[in-house]
């Protein structure tokens, strides 16, 4: 045929199987509650999401998993994003294989990134050396972390790590914009929806074409695996979570500032994401030294 | 997702498409001067015909959508010549005719387009009506077997070399303000026509105004019917939502590595700040890239019909158009003041992207109302 850069029909089945599965086991009550338990992973959950093969996905049949590729990952993983799903997803992912029990959901594996690690005390084994970690007072009531101090010779990030991450960005970017989406429809002042005032329209669409060049990015980058496009899929992802997060809180006014909405939740974690791998910096810097070239 | 590869047939396609260039590139005149308007139309329509010789003058019409796409990226990276003053005959005009025109109509004006024999210049903007078309109050009278128009258009390309005008006119003052307009192919050597070129902040002539002053229209150069104009024109504007930025977007990319290397050679390369803007904007355009070729497919699969995809291109591709050249003036420094430098009148021009063919602000507006649904605004 041709170029066929769209979802297959398996795909969106995928995806919206995920979607069906997250919003059963990690609805908006199981999210308030993880915020009441703050530091606790749902070890329950965690083989829940095993058993649907959410840490086996690239892993070959013959070997236990599921035998899908990277493509298929990061709509796995945008969907986490969305759903705010908690834990060291990326790094257990990656472990599945390699690390006994990953696959499966029976192990938590955390790994250390640049100067942070992520779930240290809930994870049953660490990637890198976290012996010197200090835990720090997570801004993110979702992510509990701990800082290394004086780390040195961290390894180049994992590209792949990169494009799962901002696959969750991704996801968040797509949240966020149907927050904000519904709060303007319904909210009223002056007599009509906020929606209907062009300043609060044009926050919105703005939002939507973030997060739409983010997606194609990202679902491109997972095809060619190339690390080029694995930075520029990061850069647009994180600018698409995070500027998209606070554009929503915009958009709900003083409800937005409130704890009890959910938006700082998905800011929090946009801002926790956007550190990892070395940040959007070093993708920048990858992108600039392709064009020297 | 799964495949950004191409089938067999498209890289044969691809591979005699890039031998022909390479054979003829070479042979073409030398590109006249930009206010050379009748050379410019003798070069255009040259470059046309040559295509029509080889039997690629209709790849913007009768191809898929993916095809297109290779043409576009082929052309662009050879260094062929642009659309010029072809541009409103084969994207506008044309595809306008092909869709809603009778056989007589295909008959008249398609092969001329196609031979690079005629040119068309598009009479849709007034004073009054820019982002707000349907405004538009150029008036026109049915008279026997002619409509007689009088009023003024404005922003139209090559209107001093043009051939015909697809003009849009009100036929119906009294009808909701949709409903009484009508589309009309006027001969530009009618007597009542007179064009006034524009000078645009670029310094060149690259629009016109055009006056009518009880110009006679034959009837018989109406597409659709009467009063149905507005549906007519849709159809052409939709097209151009599609693919016409593709060879722009290959430009772009082309312009940043030749930012990066002129960075290098300058020494500027080692302002981080600067670097990480141009790897910044690699990323943008890489996006934008692949953003065309999603838009593409799922024109593909909806039978070519461009979808509401385009408008979130055109924002930010008009935005990070603009980028790219501001980008550029750091590159080049003080030369960045320099009107002969490369770069400085691009950067001029970027400045109409963000207006031309529906404000940033109007395609907002299009994204939260058709795409997200909010609510219209009283």
């Amino acid at each position: 045929m041709s170029v066929r850069f769209q979802l297959t029909d398996d795909q969106r089945a995928l995806k919206a199987g995920v979607r069906e599965l997250l919003e059963r086991r990690f609805g908006r009550e199981a999210v308030r509650r993880a915020v009441d338990t703050p530091g606790r992973l749902d070890r329950e959950l965690w083989r829940a999401l095993g058993d649907a093969g959410f840490f086996a996905l690239r892993l070959p049949e013959r070997a236990g998993g599921v035998g899908l590729g990277l493509a298929e990952a990061v709509l796995v993983f945008e969907e986490a994003g969305r759903a705010l799903l908690p834990g060291p997803l990326v790094a257990t992912h990656l472990a599945a294989g390699t690390v006994p029990g990953a696959a499966g959901g029976e192990t938590v594996v955390t790994a250390v990134d640049g100067e942070l690690v992520e779930w240290l005390d809930e994870a049953d084994t660490v990637l890198g050396d976290a012996q010197a970690a200090l835990p720090l007072r997570s801004l993110d009531p979702l992510t509990p972390l701990h800082r290394v101090p004086d780390a040195r010779g961290v390894a180049a990030a994992d590209p792949v790590a990169v494009l799962l991450t901002a696959a969750e960005q991704l996801g968040t970017a797509v949240r966020v914009g149907e927050l904000a989406v519904q709060h303007a429809r319904t909210r009223e002042q002056f007599g009509q929806p906020i929606g209907a005032f062009q300043a609060v329209k044009h926050l919105c669409a703005d939002l939507l074409a973030r997060t739409e060049i983010a997606r194609v990015a990202v679902y491109a980058a997972a095809v060619t695996a190339d690390p080029a496009d694995i930075a520029a899929a990061r850069l647009l992802a994180d600018e698409a979570a995070v500027r998209g997060a606070r554009d929503c809180l915009q958009v709900h006014g003083g409800m937005g500032f409130t704890w009890e909405a959910d938006v700082h939740l998905h800011l929090k974690r946009a801002w926790v994401r956007a550190r990892r791998g070395g940040g959007g910096t070093e993708s920048e810097e990858l992108l600039a030294a392709r064009l020297a070239a | 997702m799964t495949d950004l590869s191409y089938t067999p047939q498209e890289e044969e396609f691809r591979g005699r498409l890039r031998e022909w260039l390479a054979k003829v590139l070479p042979t073409l005149p030398a590109k006249p001067a930009p206010d050379d308007w009748p050379g410019r139309r003798a070069y255009d329509l040259g470059w046309q015909r040559m295509l029509y010789d080889a039997g690629y003058a209709d790849v913007r019409w009768d191809a898929s959508p993916t095809v297109r796409l290779i043409f576009l990226e082929e052309t662009e990276k050879a260094g062929a010549p642009y659309v010029g003053a072809n541009f409103v005959g084969l994207l506008h005009a044309g595809p306008t005719i092909a869709a809603e025109g009778t056989d007589e109509q295909r008959a008249r004006w398609l092969p001329p387009i196609l031979r690079g024999e005629e040119v068309w210049c598009q009479g849709f903007s007034e004073p009054g009506a820019g982002s707000d078309l349907a405004a538009l109050r150029t008036r026109a009278w049915r008279d026997g077997d002619d409509y007689v128009v009088t009023g003024s258009k404005i922003w139209t390309s090559h209107a001093e070399v043009a051939d015909w005008c697809e003009l849009l006119v009100r036929t119906d003052p009294d009808a909701p303000r949709h409903r009484g307009i009508t589309w009309l192919a006027m001969p530009m050597d009618a007597d009542g026509v007179t064009v006034r070129p524009l000078r645009t902040l670029a310094g060149s002539a690259e629009f016109a105004e055009v006056f009518l002053d009880e110009v006679r229209v034959p009837a018989a150069g109406r597409v659709g019917a009467e009063n149905d104009g507005w549906r007519v024109t849709m159809v052409t504007l939709s097209f151009e939502r599609g693919t016409a930025f593709v060879g722009e977007v290959v430009a772009c990319r082309r312009v940043l590595g030749e930012l990066a290397a002129a960075a290098q050679r300058s020494g500027r390369w080692d302002d981080p700040v600067l670097r990480r803007r141009l790897g910044r904007l690699e990323a943008e355009f890489r996006a934008l890239w692949r953003l065309t070729q999603w838009n593409v497919s799922a024109a593909e699969a909806s039978g070519g019909v461009p979808g509401a995809g385009g408008s979130v291109f055109k924002l930010r591709y008009s935005h990070a158009r603009q980028q790219l050249y501001d980008a550029a003036a750091d590159v080049l420094g003080p030369d960045a003041l320099d009107l002969d430098r490369p770069w400085v009148l691009d950067r001029l021009s970027s400045l109409s992207y963000t207006i031309a063919a529906g404000t940033s602000q109007i395609q907002r507006n299009i994204v939260a109302e058709r795409i997200l649904g909010l609510p219209k605004g009283r």
